[in-house]
């Protein structure tokens, strides 16, 4: 990485100190260096900022992977529970807070994307004056609340309103908050994205608006809707606030959303970090390293969907 | 197939502003009828009131008659998706569906309609292709992107996709205004042939292509900014560009415009 390598083309031509000619002094920025030196401390800079925002990445990543995969390197990880195993013990598997964290964004995803996805199309589509002012203004406020506010509106209503427990469900449902609105914008962009004379072209067919926009303006934009899709679930798997007081962590595996105690990926990081015990964790970077690389794998299958779509410009 | 149009006392409205005023003529079955004129002066609005495109805007508005052989098309009872599958449109720039292939943007029309039946979509899209003077070029490749071909090539497409719906009255907005000269030659050649199967209706910009392949020609034009556009004359093409009736006509059409 070299700091010349922005540098404009004409500097190469720079003979340097040898002979500048009187043409090639103007031709590089007539006689003045100046703006020859503005442009190198710039690119200067830029890699200076690029270096320090990507330092703690790289910090993070190498801390959780070098503490955390040699936990995944064992089967009984990615097969069994805590169950019986008590802090002092080492090993013992996560398969409980995986499939309750895969669970919880599923289900999450299931009624998230329905809503965001027609919410967008309303937008986009037909909505046209004060109603459509207001739905965009509420999308605008739900971006905005911290997850803490979506959980504890949850709370309030699944369990001080309706009396219902705490369970898988009451967290999808605060996750629920917190991805329709990503979803609702990033699809909004998506299908403004799509060029207005595609659906000319298709009422010009004699083809109805929303056959056009079933048929015509989701395929054209699917690629990129599924991508926002995913990058929205990535961000909500990692969401702890909700998950702390809605699903408390249980070291059995429960794979009902409506009874009992739900583990998932965070609450386990959480339950055993306030444990000092060297077992403990090392379960808490491998539960860690398990969460990262699902929402990395999430975040690839996007990019990848993004990638081999059929909508090349 | 192609039916006659006849405009009676048509205005068009964006909201409150009347961007064309009282339009009465008659559009020809199975001939070339050109919109020529300046820019902004309502000639595409116009256009596109004709098969009701223009309502496709959240704001636009039309009062008159548009009459298909009689049969008024802006009458409470009329479908206006129905019209337009009656009335096709050709745009201005090339706009295949970039999700499919050549094969399905052809037969877009048909498949969205309902028509399901593969021996008999393959039937029509051969016809369409070749209608288009296309189907020699993309035989060998229906499965390709449509998106993929040559920006003249495309607007082949495009027609084709038009006709394959058998419309009676094709409208045209400027095909060819982003093409070079040999694909707009190719598509001046289609429109020629097309003439004996459909009405034709195009806009232009260019006066040789106007007085090339139109019969007749309507000339339009707008008094200042603000002010609606009208239609100044409509007459033969061979007499609107050797005598004009109107002093702008000649004037625009000689180049002494503005």
């Amino acid at each position: 990485m070299s700091a010349t390598s922005l540098t404009p083309s004409l500097a190469a031509a720079d003979p340097g100190d040898a002979s500048p000619g009187d043409e090639l002094r103007t031709l590089n920025g007539g006689g003045s260096g100046s703006r020859r030196v503005k442009d190198r401390i710039a690119t200067v800079v830029m890699h200076l900022a690029f270096l320090v925002a990507v330092i703690p990445l790289v910090w993070i990543l190498w801390t959780v992977v070098s503490q955390g995969y040699h936990m995944l390197l064992e089967s009984t990880w990615w097969t069994n529970s805590q169950r019986g195993v008590t802090v002092r013990d080492f090993g013992g598997g996560a398969y409980h807070a995986m499939a309750g964290t895969v669970m919880q964004a599923a289900v999450t995803a299931l009624i998230s994307v329905p809503l965001g996805v027609f919410t967008a199309i309303y937008l986009v589509e037909y909505g046209r004056g004060r109603l459509a002012r207001a739905v965009s203004f509420m999308v605008d406020i739900l971006t905005g609340i911290p997850s803490i506010v979506a959980a504890l509106t949850v709370y309030a209503l699944w369990i001080s309103t309706f009396g219902f427990s705490r369970v898988g469900f009451a967290v999808s449902l605060s996750l629920v908050l917190l991805m329709v609105p990503t979803i609702v914008r990033s699809t909004e962009e998506m299908l403004k994205l799509v060029p207005n004379e595609l659906r000319e072209a298709s009422y010009a067919l004699g083809v109805p608006k929303w056959k056009t926009i079933v048929k015509i303006v989701l395929p054209t934009a699917f690629s990129g809707i599924i991508t926002g899709v995913l990058l929205g679930l990535a961000r909500v798997m990692g969401e702890t606030a909700p998950l702390l007081i809605l699903g408390p962590y249980t070291k059995s595996i429960n794979m009902d959303l409506f009874n009992g105690n739900m583990a998932s990926l965070p609450t386990m990081i959480n339950q055993d970090r306030t444990e000092f015990l060297d077992a403990a964790v090392q379960r808490t970077w491998g539960a860690a390293l398990t969460l990262i690389l699902i929402v990395m794998a999430l975040n690839i299958a996007g990019r990848a969907i993004g990638h081999f779509s059929k909508v090349k410009s | 197939m192609a039916k006659r149009i006849d405009v009676k006392d048509l205005n068009v409205y964006y909201g409150d502003f009347r961007a064309v005023e009282g339009v009465t003529m008659g559009i020809d079955a199975r001939s070339v009828t050109a919109f020529i004129g300046p820019s902004g002066c309502g000639k595409s609005t116009f256009l596109r009131t004709l098969n009701r495109m223009h309502e496709v805007l959240p704001i636009g508005r039309v009062d008159g008659e548009v009459l298909l052989d009689g049969a008024d098309l802006y009458d409470k009872n009329v479908d206006p998706v129905a019209v337009r599958r009656t009335i096709g449109m050709v745009f201005q720039r090339p706009n295949p569906f970039p999700t499919m292939s050549i094969f399905d943007n052809v037969a877009a029309g048909l498949r969205l309609n309902g028509m399901k039946k593969k021996s008999e979509l393959q039937d029509v899209v051969e016809r369409a292709l070749q209608g288009a003077n296309l189907w020699k070029e993309v035989k060998d490749r229906l499965d390709k992107p449509g998106a993929g071909l040559s920006g003249g090539q495309q607007q082949r497409l495009c027609i084709a996709r038009a006709i394959a719906v058998r419309p009676q009255v094709l409208l045209m907005d400027e095909p060819c205004s982003a093409l070079d000269p040999i694909s707009t030659l190719a598509i001046e050649d289609l429109i020629s042939e097309l003439k004996n199967d459909y009405t034709i209706v195009i806009v232009t910009h260019n006066m040789q292509q106007a007085a090339r392949v139109s019969d007749r020609t309507a000339f339009f034009n707008i008094a200042g900014t603000g002010a609606p556009g009208k239609l100044i004359e409509v007459d033969q093409t061979a007499t609107m560009f050797s005598s004009p009736r109107e002093q702008a006509t000649e004037d625009y059409i000689s180049g002494r415009f503005g």
